[in-house]
């Protein structure tokens, strides 16, 4: 009996907090959509998308050492080797630390539509729970993993302009104008393209203006908004499309490279003397180390491991082979046979190419722009190089200014939804906007033409700096013997 | 004693060897040279650039032989080395007035 009487006391008991638990349970959730309105759920970091852009990050650094050091060393005498190779890593090296120090600050903080400005220098205020925006509502990034990012590319875009004036820079002018360069060349032009509020900031502006009553909490809602979108950089403004470093990295490079080819004069004996490139088999593992790495370049820059990743590996896949066999086929053509030089060149041009279109082309825009992209840049760098007679040595112009040039601007067409493009997202809506080729390819141009005279002007001054300083060219003898002995006391090969 | 001097095509190298190791010759020096002659040279192109490359590899081979055998040795590198196409090389002779085998101080004939 008692036993009885205690088993239903114990029952009910937990009959009651069994509903008492399950109430509660029932009243959270009821609350939970009242809540949701008035504040939208935070921002939240994905693991795939975090752990996808560590990857992206170190790929971009194997593209730059040793991927560019040996497609570049290779094309060179063996007696400057080494120079290359150092120019190439001092590259990387000095500019990570200027990095930290001011550079991620000046191009990616709100400043001025040109530059950005000093409130993140020395990495100020970023911390383990930074974050950064990527191209999705609601999702970002590590700040750190987005910094680490954005170093790289800031590295490899002055590497890639030592390529021009090989085989007779002093290395001391090297030192001053690396830095010199991505301060007043790079650091602007990434800000100019690449800046911007993010998705979250556009959307919950443009939120802000449906949600606002008529009168003047409107106009309020309205000025934020256009407050908001104004937070960018002009070539951003300007509606131009650059998905991975078109004009930031390769436009600006090139033009950079041109300069400075021009400035400081053609190599001893050039156009005379055998200049035969001293290692093919060098320069093909560097450019095939540069294919894989730009999966991190391109792919990477879609900041999230998502369909647009995808989007842009593919592109990179296909236009680089395409450009490949179209430079390939070309030279077989004109110049009677198909040399592994040029297949790799090929190679190079189609990544440059598309690097703006990857993310926002189609995979047939790619293979269109990669067999296009081939032949232009065999074309300048076999024809319009030898009759305008500048000593671009390792066609930096050539490849990566001609390629960017005809990447950017064909971004523009392929972008377009109705040729398989991924067309551009407009935030303060949240749909794919609607496209005009018109509008597009003007922005393109104007973006271009922006590099084009900002990193032209802005390098010949530079250069003209560090002439005054150290001066750009190493003595005659010492060009003679070759830079690895006299420049760094040191030979690459002792057989 | 003889020197003989061959300029020769450098694939082969392996067939010169073999025939002079077949007529008692027990001993030459090799070495990696370039030159041109009646061959010319040949053009390469690095993207837009063109060379004239006008030196092309051969091997240099020679052999120090009493004077009676320098005609069978003349002969067997002739035989190995020929293939009949503009290249083959050249054979040159000259005079050696003395040598000496270094480990035992022989000399002449029998340091050979």
């Amino acid at each position: 009996m008692t036993f009885k009487l205690n088993s239903r006391v114990v029952l009910g008991l937990a009959a009651l907090a069994a509903g008492v638990l399950i109430s509660d349970w029932a009243l959270a959730q009821a609350a939970a959509p009242a809540a949701a309105p008035a504040a939208p759920p935070a921002p939240t970091f994905n693991k795939g998308d975090n752990a996808w852009m560590l990857t992206s990050s170190v790929l971009v650094l194997l593209m730059t050492i040793p991927g560019l050091a040996l497609f570049y060393g290779g094309l060179v005498r063996p007696k400057n080797m080494l120079s290359v190779l150092m120019h190439v890593f001092y590259t990387v090296c000095i500019v990570t630390v200027i990095w930290v120090v001011y550079g991620y600050s000046l191009a990616f903080t709100g400043g001025s539509p040109y530059v950005g400005g000093l409130s993140k220098a020395f990495l100020m205020g970023v911390t383990l729970d930074s974050q950064a925006a990527t191209f999705s509502n609601g999702a970002t990034i590590h700040e750190y993993i987005y910094i680490c990012f954005q170093m790289t590319f800031a590295a490899i875009t002055p590497a890639l302009i030592v390529g021009a004036f090989a085989e007779r820079m002093r290395f001391s002018a090297v030192v001053l104008f690396i830095p010199l360069w991505v301060t007043f060349v790079y650091f602007p032009i990434a800000h100019m393209v690449w800046y911007w509020a993010g998705p979250d900031a556009i959307t919950d502006a443009a939120k802000a203006v449906a949600a606002a009553a008529a009168g003047p909490a409107k106009v309020a809602a309205q000025a934020k908004l256009d407050e908001v979108m104004a937070d960018a950089g002009q070539v951003f403004i300007w509606g131009a499309i650059d998905f991975a470093g078109g004009t930031v990295v390769h436009i600006n490079s090139g033009i950079a490279g041109l300069v400075g080819a021009l400035l400081i004069g053609k190599r001893l004996g050039y156009g005379k003397e055998a200049m035969a490139p001293h290692s093919l088999t060098m320069s093909m593992i560097g450019a095939s180390l540069l294919w894989v790495g730009w999966f991190g370049f391109n792919a990477g820059s879609n900041l999230e491991a998502n369909g647009g990743a995808a989007l842009a590996m593919i592109n990179s896949f296909v236009a680089t082979a395409a450009a490949a066999l179209a430079w390939m086929f070309a030279e077989w053509a004109v110049k009677g046979k198909p040399s592994l030089l040029g297949a790799i060149s090929g190679c190079v041009a189609g990544l440059v190419a598309v690097t703006p279109a990857s993310g926002y082309s189609g995979p047939m825009g790619a293979l269109v722009l990669g067999l296009i992209v081939g032949p232009v840049c065999f074309f300048f760098v076999t024809t319009v190089k030898n009759a305008l007679k500048y000593d671009d040595a390792l066609d930096v112009f050539g490849v990566h200014c001609i390629g960017g040039i005809v990447g950017a601007i064909g971004t523009g067409i392929l972008v377009n939804p109705a040729l398989g493009g991924a067309g551009i997202m407009d935030y303060t809506v949240g749909k794919i906007a609607d496209y005009d080729m018109a509008t597009q390819v003007i922005a393109q141009f104007k973006a271009v033409l922006t590099t084009l005279v900002w990193s032209g002007v802005g390098s010949a001054i530079l250069y003209k700096v560090v002439d005054v300083l150290v001066g750009l060219r190493v003595p005659v003898e010492a060009e003679r013997e070759g830079l690895d002995i006299t420049a760094h006391g040191e030979r690459a090969y002792n057989m | 004693m003889k020197i003989v001097m061959a300029i020769i095509k450098p694939f082969k190298l392996d067939e010169v060897r073999d025939a002079l190791t077949s007529i008692g010759v027990q001993g030459l020096t090799v070495t990696e040279v370039k030159g041109y002659g009646r061959q010319k040279g040949h053009t390469e192109i690095y993207r837009g650039a063109e060379y004239a490359v006008s030196f092309l590899p051969k091997i240099k081979i020679e052999v120090a032989v009493d004077t009676q055998q320098v005609d069978k040795v003349i002969s067997a590198i002739t035989g190995a080395a020929k293939t009949g196409q503009i290249g083959d090389g050249k054979i040159f002779v000259f005079n050696l007035e003395n040598a000496v085998r270094i480990r035992t101080g022989e000399t002449d004939a029998a340091a050979l």
